[in-house]
């Protein structure tokens, strides 16, 4: 696989509202929970997860699409970020198996999990505040020659190498509208830019499947937008996204499968629109609410803002 | 009282070994936790290690002098793989609470009239000097001037010792500027974020222990060099001081933990003598042994009050506060 | 929660393994002789108690002999000689025990003194003690008897340490504070009976609680004066917990500046023993002491369970956004947390002040980690967590004495301690799901 990021970069639309293509057909006979995917990058088995009495996460068989943007929703506390915490190796499960691109997961530590390819974002935002944005960017890379002890003593065995890292950097912060922070410490951004700097920051590592959890949350509306962006683009790459978000504008905007989770268990999964239909969801997830547009729950969307 | 004295006696402790065994050591905390964040606690047992280590090679087993500490840095390493594979998962105040405990049963162990023949319990050891002395290439003699004139083995046990802290700066210093630093400043901030973007935070947190262990052992050879290894010396109190010394130059920077060391025992020093002088003619009413105690009490006061005004300390950068929350 | 927890649980019987082998060191060597162990403590101490085990003129070497009081305790082997010396730090009372296991089989310690002999440090700084050795049958206490006056002592050392621990765990549960001065706040009170009681001849059941009064209001002070601010500045746990370093530090050599190094009694510290039955023996002192340890634990632990103050202060440990969202007033329980933790404190400094016997500048710091011991041992922020871990520790420590030496008699509870945080932080009685 390469590692690097296909050249030339596709071009990030001129009109930011005009939707893109979903992707579709990505699921094999109808759609249901648990539904076999026609190339899943992520499957999983009999996943379970209980805090004291209380079970969090509780999956028999849950496939991810490969090169598609899929949405995980469901009310608080459904087990979204436990269950993403276990997919990422941060959390071990009670039982189950997973894997990721064929290989087994189970009791692979997370930071196996990152260089495998799956990286990922965290609701609270994890910028590194003292350091800058530049290097919290060159933290990113994998395989650095001076990440090991001996060689790191000696410059000229890395040097080179954390040229080639920086320059990736900055390409990336232009992208992401940060270069001119690159030198400040990461502590002094505002919410929606670390939100950017982590995303740009996990890109770095060139993944495979990008999970990002909550990424609109605490960010600018004015940020939204090109963060939607940002979030297309990496498709058009030629990567998977799975995100975990409440806002859905968002997932209906950009999602391309939605997956529904309630009391821990996946309860619907489809095509966006037609997920929102769903009864199931309605009830889980809305309740009475249900015919007000979906946007607007969030507060952040009136309804001349959506398209 | 003899000011001029007072003055010449602090200002010699730049150079003392005293000072330079608690750069070493500050050295190798500010590795540990201005750096990594690990809040070693036991940094005192680390030097214990390194001096009973260095004397008990020499006198049991007869190494020379650089086997001694050669044996030294092994115990330390040792030391910190026992300590470090179990409890770098915890979380910082466990952390310090294990190694804080940790340090305090070696202590005991040295201590203990059970193991007397090798380790001369409450007495401490003594009397290892043969190998190193023989090795001393200073011919007889006076050497240095002013307040830091020194005999031949002084002056032998003192360039050794700033040769280790130059060498232990200049590996801090390039370590810190390279990948490997970044990565280590990463986990001090959130090691959570580190490990997603696929780093072994525990390698990289138990090398961190290693080699900050490593310079602590040093510090506690250099501490031995002098005189003789005392088992009241290594105890929780010398953790406390030790990071005293590092917080006052600043935690994670390099050159901080040799300024904190310095500044440290000059101050201590010339507390040490101006205040029962001050009491022996009458101007501090009190009696000169309560004088003496009146430094330590500073000691505490100072921690507080850097720990809360400027937790960088003097070499640290202002927005660069170093401390994990 | 974390990816290392993989490793470290691979990897915890070798630690296991590691810690243990100390132990079977220790207690291996332990029973073999010592090469040259005549003096011990000799350059450490300015006074020496001494002396000379002979049978029938010829010296017995390598008898085992203890030598405990004021906190201290030393062990020494006699020389080719017959000779012994230690060095003890004080001008007091101590205990000196021969070990009849260690001389030679059909002799034994004879005539009017038994194997335990008290000696008095005098002006002169030095004492000598000899035991009449002769053909006998040897004054064994039995080993029933032994346990069953460890367990007593470690009852009443545990009781001791929970009034201590209690406070600590309140703290670090309300406000997560792992507070160092605690140790300090032990010595406070003890350092106040014996001003009241001592040096102003208040009679000692007024100047105790007095002593207690003060003990709570330093807490206060300490709450308002630097912990109450510092929280308000919003400094880190780690920062706070330097902080209370340095406090305690500098309150420690504040004491030291008023009473000096050495060691000072409170009245009433040589109480009679009382014979329970077999060898097992009590002082008034020890009874009466355990007797306030019960009842005001009991007070507490009512206190903590059905007042309006104490379901607070455990729904702050609980969740401390919670309880302040659902309008508790964080702050003011925050306060009298202090409050109670310093005054339990005080009257556990009174009470080991005669238990040790005797009060020192730096005694809290002696066992500041055995109370972190007993806190972790029972799960952090948990107060009765804390009471029991502080009973196992006290118990723990005395009875693991009876085979380990006396000088390494805490290594046990610390070994304890270390194992406890590594294989569950949440203690004995805590939930798992706490510790974040």
């Amino acid at each position: 696989m390469s590692s690097e990021i296909p050249e030339p970069v596709p071009p990030v639309s001129p009109m930011p509202h005009a939707p893109r293509p979903k992707s579709v057909g990505l699921h094999k006979g109808e759609p249901a929970p648990g539904v076999a995917k026609v190339d899943p990058i992520i499957v999983a088995d009999g996943i379970t997860r209980t805090f004291g009495g209380l079970t969090a996460v509780n999956v028999e068989h849950l496939e991810i699409p490969r090169n598609a943007i899929t949405a995980l929703i469901g009310p608080n506390g459904a087990g979204k970020t436990t269950l993403f915490n276990l997919l990422t190796g941060f959390d071990k499960p009670d039982t189950g198996s997973w894997t990721f691109d064929g290989k087994s997961l189970s009791n692979v530590p997370a930071y196996r999990v990152a260089r495998m390819g799956q990286v990922r974002t965290f609701q609270l935002t994890k910028a590194l505040g003292l350091l800058t944005v530049l290097e919290n960017m060159k933290l990113g890379a994998k395989g650095q020659t001076g990440e090991n002890f001996f060689q790191g003593l000696f410059p000229a065995l890395w040097r080179k190498q954390d040229k080639e890292i920086e320059q990736k950097a900055l390409d990336l912060l232009v992208k992401f509208k940060l270069d001119a922070k690159k030198d400040d410490f990461a502590a002094s951004l505002s919410g929606g830019q670390r939100k950017l700097l982590e995303m740009a920051r996990a890109l770095m590592s060139d993944p495979v499947l990008v999970m990002l959890d909550e990424p609109m949350a605490g960010v600018n509306p004015a940020l939204t937008q090109s963060l939607l962006d940002k979030i297309l683009d990496l498709k058009d790459e030629g990567m998977t996204v799975l995100f975990v978000e409440h806002d859905m504008h968002m997932v209906r905007h950009i999602a391309d499968w939605v997956i529904v989770m309630a009391e821990g268990q996946v309860v619907a999964e489809g095509p966006p629109l037609e997920v929102m239909q769903n009864p199931a969801v309605i009830d889980a997830y809305l309740g009475a609410h249900q015919e007000i547009d979906l946007g607007e729950l969030t507060g952040r969307y009136t309804p001349e803002g959506k398209n | 009282m003899d000011l001029a004295q007072i003055l010449s006696n602090s200002v010699a402790f730049i150079i003392a070994p005293a000072t330079i065994a608690y750069a070493l050591a500050a050295i190798g905390l500010s590795v540990q936790f201005g750096y990594a964040g690990l809040l070693n606690m036991g940094i005192a047992a680390y030097m214990a290690i390194g001096a009973y280590g260095y004397a008990i090679s020499v006198l049991t087993f007869g190494f020379p002098w650089w086997g001694g500490v050669l044996v030294g840095i092994v115990g330390s390493v040792i030391f910190s793989l026992i300590l470090g594979i179990p409890t770098l998962r915890l979380r910082g105040d466990y952390l310090a609470i294990v190694t804080i405990a940790a340090a305090e049963v070696l202590r005991l162990l040295f201590l203990t009239a059970t193991f007397d023949s090798v380790t001369g319990s409450a007495d401490g050891l003594s009397g290892y000097h043969n190998s190193f002395r023989a090795a001393n290439p200073f011919p007889e003699g006076t050497y240095g001037f002013g307040p830091w004139e020194m005999s031949a083995n002084g002056a032998w046990v003192t360039t050794i010792g700033v040769l280790l802290v130059a060498v232990s700066l200049l590996v801090v210093w390039a370590l810190m500027r390279s990948p490997w630093g970044r990565v280590l400043k990463g986990i001090r901030e959130d090691e959570d974020a580190v490990r997603a973007l696929g780093k072994n935070v525990f390698s990289f947190k138990l090398q961190a222990l290693v080699l900050g262990g490593v310079f602590g052992a040093l510090g506690g050879v250099v501490y031995a060099l002098p005189s003789s290894v005392n088992p009241g010396s290594y105890v929780t109190s010398l953790t406390f001081f030790v990071y005293t010394a590092l917080l006052l130059g600043g935690a994670a920077t390099v050159f901080g933990p040799v300024l904190g060391s310095i500044l440290f025992w000059v101050l201590q020093t010339f507390l040490g003598n101006i205040l029962p002088g001050l009491a022996s003619i009458g101007v501090l009413p009190v009696s000169s042994s309560q004088a003496s105690t009146l430094r330590f009490i500073l000691v505490g006061v100072a921690l507080m009050l850097i720990v809360i005004f400027r937790p960088q300390g003097i070499l640290g950068n202002k927005k660069e506060l170093t401390f994990v929350k | 929660m974390s990816a290392t927890g993989f490793t470290a649980t691979r990897l915890r019987p070798t630690l296991l393994v590691i810690f243990g082998g100390l132990l079977v060191l220790a207690a291996l060597f332990g029973s073999a002789p010592a090469a040259h162990a005549d003096e011990v403590g000799i350059e450490d101490n300015p006074y020496r108690v001494s002396g000379n085990v002979q049978y029938n003129g010829d010296p017995l070497e390598g008898v085992k002999l203890t030598v405990e009081g004021g906190g201290y305790d030393a062990e020494v082997e006699t020389d080719a000689e017959g000779k012994w010396r230690v060095g003890v730090p004080e001008k007091s009372e101590y205990k000196v025990t021969l070990d009849e296991s260690t001389l030679p089989d059909g002799v034994a310690v004879v005539g009017d003194t038994s194997n335990v002999q008290t000696v008095t440090v005098g002006p002169g700084g030095r004492v000598t003690t000899n035991f009449f050795i002769g053909k006998g049958e040897r004054n064994v206490t039995p080993f029933f008897d032994q346990v069953v006056q460890r367990l007593v002592s470690g009852l009443n050392f545990g009781l001791m340490l929970g009034l201590a621990a209690v406070g600590l765990s309140l703290v670090f549960g309300t406000t997560g504070l792992s507070n160092f001065a605690h140790a300090e706040m032990v010595t406070f009170g003890a350092l106040v009976a014996w001003f009241l009681g001592a040096a102003l001849s208040v009679p000692i059941f007024i100047a105790i609680p007095l002593a207690i009064l003060l003990s709570a209001l330093f807490g206060l002070g300490m709450d308002v004066g630097i912990w109450r601010p510092l929280r308000r500045k919003g400094l880190g746990t780690v920062q706070l917990m330097i902080v209370s370093i340095g406090l305690s530090l500098a309150l420690r050599y504040v004491f030291q500046f008023f009473i000096g190094g050495g060691t000072l009694q409170l009245p009433g510290s040589n109480s009679p023993e009382i014979p329970l039955f077999g060898a097992v023996k009590l002082t008034v002192i020890d009874i009466v002491s355990m007797g306030i340890s019960i009842v005001v634990i009991a007070a507490f632990a009512f206190w903590l369970l059905f007042t309006r103050i104490g379901k607070a202060t455990r729904a702050i440990s609980d969740n401390p956004s919670l309880a302040a969202a659902s309008g508790i007033n964080v702050d003011r329980v925050v306060r009298i947390v202090w409050i109670m933790a310093a005054g339990l404190a005080g009257l556990a400094g009174v009470l080991y002040a005669y238990y040790r016997p005797g009060l020192k500048w730096d005694m809290g710091a002696q066992i500041l980690l055995l109370v972190f011991a007993a806190v972790t041992l029972g799960g952090l922020g948990t107060a009765f967590g804390a009471l029991v871990g502080a009973l196992v520790v006290g118990i723990l420590v005395e009875i693991s004495s009876l085979w380990i030496p006396a000088d390494l008699k805490y290594v046990g509870a610390l070994v304890v301690l270390i194992l406890i945080l590594l294989l569950r932080p949440q203690g004995i009685l805590g939930r798992r799901e706490r510790i974040g």
